[in-house]
């Protein structure tokens, strides 16, 4: 039997297992993954950070994984686990396609998966969620199209459409869904603009930020919307258009172009402003939410947090769940960038490790709360930021829980 | 049409070098890379429709591209229902395409029965 298992082998497993082996209790861990290769969304990723340098996910992803393997952990890839079940208190049983694991403890770290926004013809080859567009672009190298529209705003679409532009691919467009009872606000002007403020310090124009920390107040913003150019403003050379949004993706066998209307600041159409914008693939950006099957399998109590993304299982600062010995951490926990997540996969490996040693270790207690405010700290200089509100809003969810979780032996 | 692959990145470099793979796709011998997933060689051959919705015929490809939506599905070496996006091309491998199935129990109203009413 495994002292623990880890599904999940994206920023947050890797780093847990990092921590839980590198721990000097001799753990003996195995990391179980579905994809081929380790790194999670990790992979896909690549950005510059302020200081001018290239966050390179598959680089990234490869430090992680050669310190696992010097530490002595199993990483499996190409392993989907099917399902949980606990064995009493002595541990956890998974279920996968290559047959049952079994370990005294279980740490889920399975991440986020994109929220889809159906637009009529979005089953046509050539559609893709953009998150997809992101793993065949800096992952699998394989061209998606010639020329792309991307249907959503949000910060994940913006850093992908900067990594499709940086691949040489072109983007006729970025518009608005089509209002519908699943797109919310995604599709209102307003709400997309203000929400579009948040990441303008990722946009490669200075006009673009300056102008951005100057409209604050919610009255210019809805002057601003209400002005917006219907050519829409470039960034990254790709139109974004506020102002227009997609009614229908067109094509027989596969995509042809997108059919977009101009819309009032409020998300209406205008009559008789349709037409045809020429595209070989589209991308939609739904945006994310935590991927927390496998917990409520396992039966752990869920808390509704849109801050976080959606629904997340309820857990301790610790990263210790109300289940014994089920620990969870990185996006199942909310939707935050990967360096949060490589944070988090810390707190919970050295939180298993001191559970480990039956909470007897003085060093990793304080090794614990040490990781703990460095997770703070990370959250705090996040470069993407998912939600304006994530910091408080765990604070508080942690302090409601009281320190009974967050201190108890697991 | 083959859009390509992503041959020289600004900062990813030169595509790694990689063994090529030949694979049967639907009859036809395709080339991919080793590492890669069936999706991504099917991709680079110019091939986005990986399947047909069961009861409707309509083309479909690949969705999320990371394991979630099941959209990928095609059969692998007799396997049906293997995700084309989680699954690396390996030597001689065949795969196929998934098709419209019969619907026996389908009550279709008399004016849209082949033949007419
Ligand atoms: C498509 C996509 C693109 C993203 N792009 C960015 C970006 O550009 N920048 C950014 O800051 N953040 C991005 N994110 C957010 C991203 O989730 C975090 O940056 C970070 O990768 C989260 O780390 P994690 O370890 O929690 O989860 P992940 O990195 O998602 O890793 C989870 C791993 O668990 C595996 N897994 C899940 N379920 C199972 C199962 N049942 N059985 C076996 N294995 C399983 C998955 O295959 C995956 O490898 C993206 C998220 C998604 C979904
Ligand atoms: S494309 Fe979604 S599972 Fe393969």
């Amino acid at each position: 039997m495994r002292d623990a298992l880890i599904v999940g082998a994206g920023p947050a497993g890797l780093s847990a297992a990092i921590a839980a082996a590198g721990s000097g209790n001799g753990m003996r861990i195995t990391v179980l993954d579905e994809y081929p290769r380790a790194g999670g969304r990790l992979l896909g990723q690549l950005h510059q950070e302020p200081d001018g340098s290239w966050w390179n996910g598959i680089k990234e992803a490869s430090q992680l994984m050669e310190r696992a393997l010097r530490d002595g952990v199993d990483i499996r890839t190409g392993v989907s686990v099917t399902g949980l079940e606990r064995n009493g208190d002595e541990g956890w049983t998974v279920w996968t396609n290559e047959g049952l694991f079994q370990a005294k403890r279980l740490l889920l770290a399975t991440g986020a998966a994109e929220s889809a926004i159906p637009v009529p013809g979005w089953t046509l080859p050539g559609v893709m969620s953009i998150g997809a567009a992101q793993v065949m672009t800096n992952v699998q190298r394989v061209k998606v199209g010639n020329r792309g529209v991307v249907i959503g705003m949000n910060v994940l679409a913006m850093a992908i459409v900067s990594e499709l532009r940086l691949a040489g691919i072109e983007l006729a467009a970025i518009v608005l869904p089509p209002k519908n009872a699943l797109s919310g606000h995604a599709s209102d002007p307003n709400r997309v603009f203000n929400s579009l403020l948040r990441f303008a310090h990722m946009a490669p124009n200075p006009m673009f930020r300056w102008g951005a920390s100057l409209i604050r107040p919610s009255w210019l913003q809805r002057l601003v919307v209400a002005g917006y150019p219907g050519s829409g403003l470039r960034i990254w050379d790709t139109p974004l258009q506020l102002r227009r949004s997609a009614l229908e993706i067109v094509g027989t066998d596969s995509v042809e172009g997108v059919r977009v209307a101009k819309i009032t600041p409020d998300g209406r159409v205008v009559a008789g402003s349709e037409r045809f914008v020429e595209a070989d693939f589209v991308c939609i950006a739904g945006g994310l939410y935590p991927l927390a099957e496998l917990a409520a399998v396992a039966g752990c109590p869920f808390r509704y947090a849109p801050q976080l993304g959606g629904h997340i299982p309820l857990h301790a600062e610790s990263m210790r769940t109300p289940l014994s010995r089920l620990y969870v951490a990185g996006n199942i926990t909310g939707v935050e960038s990967a360096k949060v997540a490589i944070a988090q996969g810390a707190v919970a490996g050295t939180a298993m490790a001191l559970d480990d040693s039956g909470g007897a270790s003085i060093a990793l207690s304080a090794e614990l709360e040490r990781a703990i405010s460095r997770v703070k700290q990370v959250r705090r200089e996040a470069v993407i930021q998912f939600h304006p509100d994530i910091e408080r809003f765990r604070e508080q969810m942690y302090l409601e829980q009281g320190t009974i979780l967050r201190y108890r032996i697991n | 049409m083959t859009f390509g692959r992503i041959e020289l990145h600004p900062v990813l470099g030169k595509l790694p070098d990689a063994p090529l793979i030949e694979v049967v796709f639907d009859g036809q011998r395709l080339f991919g890379l080793e590492g890669e997933s069936i999706a991504a060689t099917l991709l680079a051959n110019g091939i986005r429709k990986l399947r047909v919705q069961e009861e409707s015929d309509n083309p479909r490809g690949i969705y999320c591209n990371i394991g979630h939506c099941m959209e990928c599905r095609v059969s692998v070496d007799g396997f049906s229902g293997i995700r084309a996006c989680m699954t690396p091309v390996k030597e001689g491998m065949t795969i196929s395409s998934g098709i419209k199935l019969p619907l026996p129990f389908r009550h279709t109203p008399p004016s849209e029965r082949s033949g007419g009413a």
